[in-house]
Formats: C-alpha cells, structure tokens, sequence
C-alpha cells in the first residue's frame, strides 16, 4: 500500500504511473498533450479577464453575470469542468471578497485555469480563513479598515469568481485593453486591479 | 475524515507563497500528472469525490510535499482501489525507467466500483423541499467524520445564518463511497468571524456551502 512506503520521487512516479497506464492501454500520449496544452494555452485567467472586461463596459452583461454568473459566463464560450455553477462576486469600495478552498484546491476552471502554487498552499489555505486582512496584507492589499472582508470557502461544486473594480483612469480604455489589465489574483480576491 | 487535507484554521504553515504569474506547470512531469489525475475517475471507475476522497489519505508526509505529489499519489490510491495498479508495480516501474534491473510484478485485477449516476456533473435535483430558508439561522451539526466530507472542522458545531440556496447536488459524504449520489440541498452559510475564532477574531465574515444533512436548526 501506498501508505506504507518510502517517498518515491513525484516525477518518477508520474512516469512510472504513465508507461503502466499506456502498457494498459488506458492512457495515450496524445491525449496527455491535448490536456496539457489546452489548460497551458486555451483555458486560463484571460477568459476570465475578458469576463470581467465585459461587465465593466457594459451594464447588462454586468447584471446578467451577477444574477447567473454560469449562463453569462457560458455567453463568452467559457464553461467545462470545475465551472458547472458560477457565482460571480462583486468587489465595491464597501466590500472585498477573497476565494479560498480550504479542503482542497477547487476553482473555477474554465474562467481561471488551474490554480497557482500560492492558492493550494496550505498557509493560504490554512490562514485565509482565519486572519484574511493579515494574509492579504502579506500579499501586498491593504484595505481599509472599513473595508468589509468576505471569505469564501469553496466546499460543494459551486464555483466563485471575484469581480474587481474597475480602476480609476481607464475610462478611455477598451474592452481589450482592460482585459489586459485584469489578473489572476484580482479575480480571487488576493489583490485590486492597478493601472501600470 | 480529519485528515492534514483539512488545514482551515490551522497554525503553523508559515507566510503566504508570494504571488506569481507562473504558468499551471513548472515542470512536464507536473503535466503529466495532471492529466493521469483528471482521468483517474474515470480510467478507475470512480468520481471526482472518490479522487477527493483518495487525496485525503495520502500521508500527510506525502501530502505536504507538494500539490503534485498529492494528486498523484492520490490518483494510484484510487487506481489502486479499482484494481487497475498496485503500488509494487509502480515502483518495479520506477526502479525499471531507473535502470535497475527489477522484475514486474502481476498485474492486478480490475475490480471496479459500481454505483448507479444520475448523469454528468454534480447538479440534481431532490424531490423533498428545501429544509432551510434564506435567513434561517442553522447549527453545523456533529457527524460521523470517518468518512469523506465536505464539511471542514473549523465550522462544525458552529452556528450562522442561510444567505443563499445553492443547487441540489450530489452528496460528496455518500458518493466518494460509492453508496450513492443521494443528491442533497445544499445552503451558502455565512458566519461572523467571532462566533469561529473568539472574541479577539479579525473581524470578517465567512461564507461556505454545506448540505443539508450537515445542518440544523439553531437552538
């Protein structure tokens, strides 16, 4: 079992775990680099950071993302695993949400991509949920103290999306110039939306 | 199960990572780990609660390796269970892609789980209404946690307040088991930072989705 043995090296494991998978014609190379090019290339936060874009230029498609964040996000072609149920959540200068999943690692997928190493960490993990301002300000955002802050702890298949404000200034912007302004991070909550 | 899996609230793991702009891989062997777990349910015959399930009894050595370490050694034990691999083979494997001379031991046979689905995803529908409302003020009940849950511990026995019904789905408790989807209710429950950590809690509030079977109503 498993349990009981010595540490095998994860990158030993992981091939030696795939040549038995295809010996047993369970799994094909091919099928492992259509799965990792499409969450390297195709499946990442700039399809959450047009998201955001849209609801920021435009009020209806803002008001559709925060009634049913699954169909509106759908809307721009975004949907698959790990996505099944958005909800969309609206940072305003009164409130700030922060997205965690304490037991896991569960995000949203089609929006986002796959998590980075920061989010399944446990310190972030761990702590978000106990002292969000201290770990926020660690990350760099320090809010206000009159600032309310709302963890979110993923813990069914409902999935969470921040929707940071727009940053003073781009008035004049694009959609596809804000989009590039968008990060990652903002769309969790570990951080605000600047203008470079 | 109280497993290193359920760290909310825990002490100790130190500052936060900085934030970086890296890519979901660092390395190939990360992609390729990813992959075998994102098929794991289905090469073993199993689901995505199974494969949660699976993760939370790697050892915690193991698990706190790393992300990767996990979900791989999280997919083998679920493999493992169906019968599709045994440990010794993936480490005759690993000594073999090493270059030792190692025999390969029998292959396993498949023994996969059988539990009936009422589809794709998670989403259901339940015939029995809602037991709470928005508003309603719930206590996290006290569980048998031996088995998978999604309920974590900093919540149990804690009580807050229903601010939105989230869709029926299937129960991660009964599935991860193969018992059955048994799709539950399920309620978005926000809880003021000091009813979790005390007095002296930073104030904030925490909102998380439980079932129905992990509430009642407040006394």
């Amino acid at each position: 079992m498993t349990s009981a043995s010595e540490h095998l090296d994860p990158a030993l494991r992981v091939e030696a775990l795939a040549s038995l998978l295809i010996d047993r014609g369970l799994l094909d190379q091919a099928t492992i680099e259509t799965f990792v090019k499409t969450y390297e290339q195709s499946v990442g936060p700039m399809n959450g950071a047009k998201v955001v874009a849209k609801a920021w230029t435009d009020p209806e498609y803002r008001a559709r993302l925060l009634a049913d964040g699954t169909a509106a996000i759908g809307e721009l072609g975004f949907k698959g695993p790990q996505g099944e149920h958005m909800v969309v959540l609206e940072n305003t200068p009164a409130v700030h949400h922060v997205v965690v999943c304490t037991l896991c690692s569960c995000y949203p997928w089609p929006v986002l991509g796959l998590p980075p190493n920061w989010y399944k960490d446990p310190a972030y993990r761990s702590r978000v949920v106990r002292e969000p301002r201290q770990v926020l300000r660690e990350f760099g955002l320090d809010l206000d103290d009159g600032v309310e802050i709302r963890v979110h702890d993923s813990s069914s298949e409902v999935r969470y999306m921040v929707l940071p404000e727009r940053p003073a200034g781009t008035e004049h912007y694009s959609e596809a110039e804000l989009a590039a302004l968008v990060s990652r991070d903002a769309m969790v909550g570990v951080a605000n939306v600047a203008v470079p | 199960m109280d497993g290193i899996h359920d760290v909310g609230g825990m002490h100790g793991f130190g500052p936060v990572p900085e934030l970086t702009a890296d890519g979901p891989f660092a390395e190939p062997w990360e992609g390729k780990a990813f992959v075998i777990g994102a098929l794991s349910a289905r090469i073993a015959g199993g689901n995505l609660h199974a494969m949660r399930h699976a993760i939370e009894r790697v050892p915690p050595s193991e698990y706190l390796v790393g992300y990767w370490n996990r979900w791989t050694i999280g997919a083998q034990i679920m493999m493992e269970d169906s019968g599709i691999v045994t440990d010794e083979e993936v480490r005759a494997r690993a000594a073999r892609l090493s270059g030792q001379d190692v025999p390969e031991p029998p292959a396993p046979t498949p023994s996969k789980p059988q539990m009936p689905s009422g589809g794709a995803g998670n989403l259901r529908s339940r015939d029995t209404p809602p037991a709470f409302a928005v508003g309603d003020r719930v206590r996290v009940a006290d569980r048998d946690h031996t088995g998978h849950t999604r309920l974590p511990r900093y919540v149990r026995r804690r009580t807050g307040t229903v601010t939105a019904l989230q869709p029926c789905q299937v129960f991660p408790d009964t599935a991860a088991h193969f018992v059955a989807e048994d799709p539950q209710h399920c309620y978005t429950v926000d809880f003021d930072s000091t009813e979790l950590w005390g007095p002296g809690a930073e104030p904030f509030r925490l909102s998380i989705d439980l079932f129905e079977p992990y509430l009642e109503p407040a006394p």
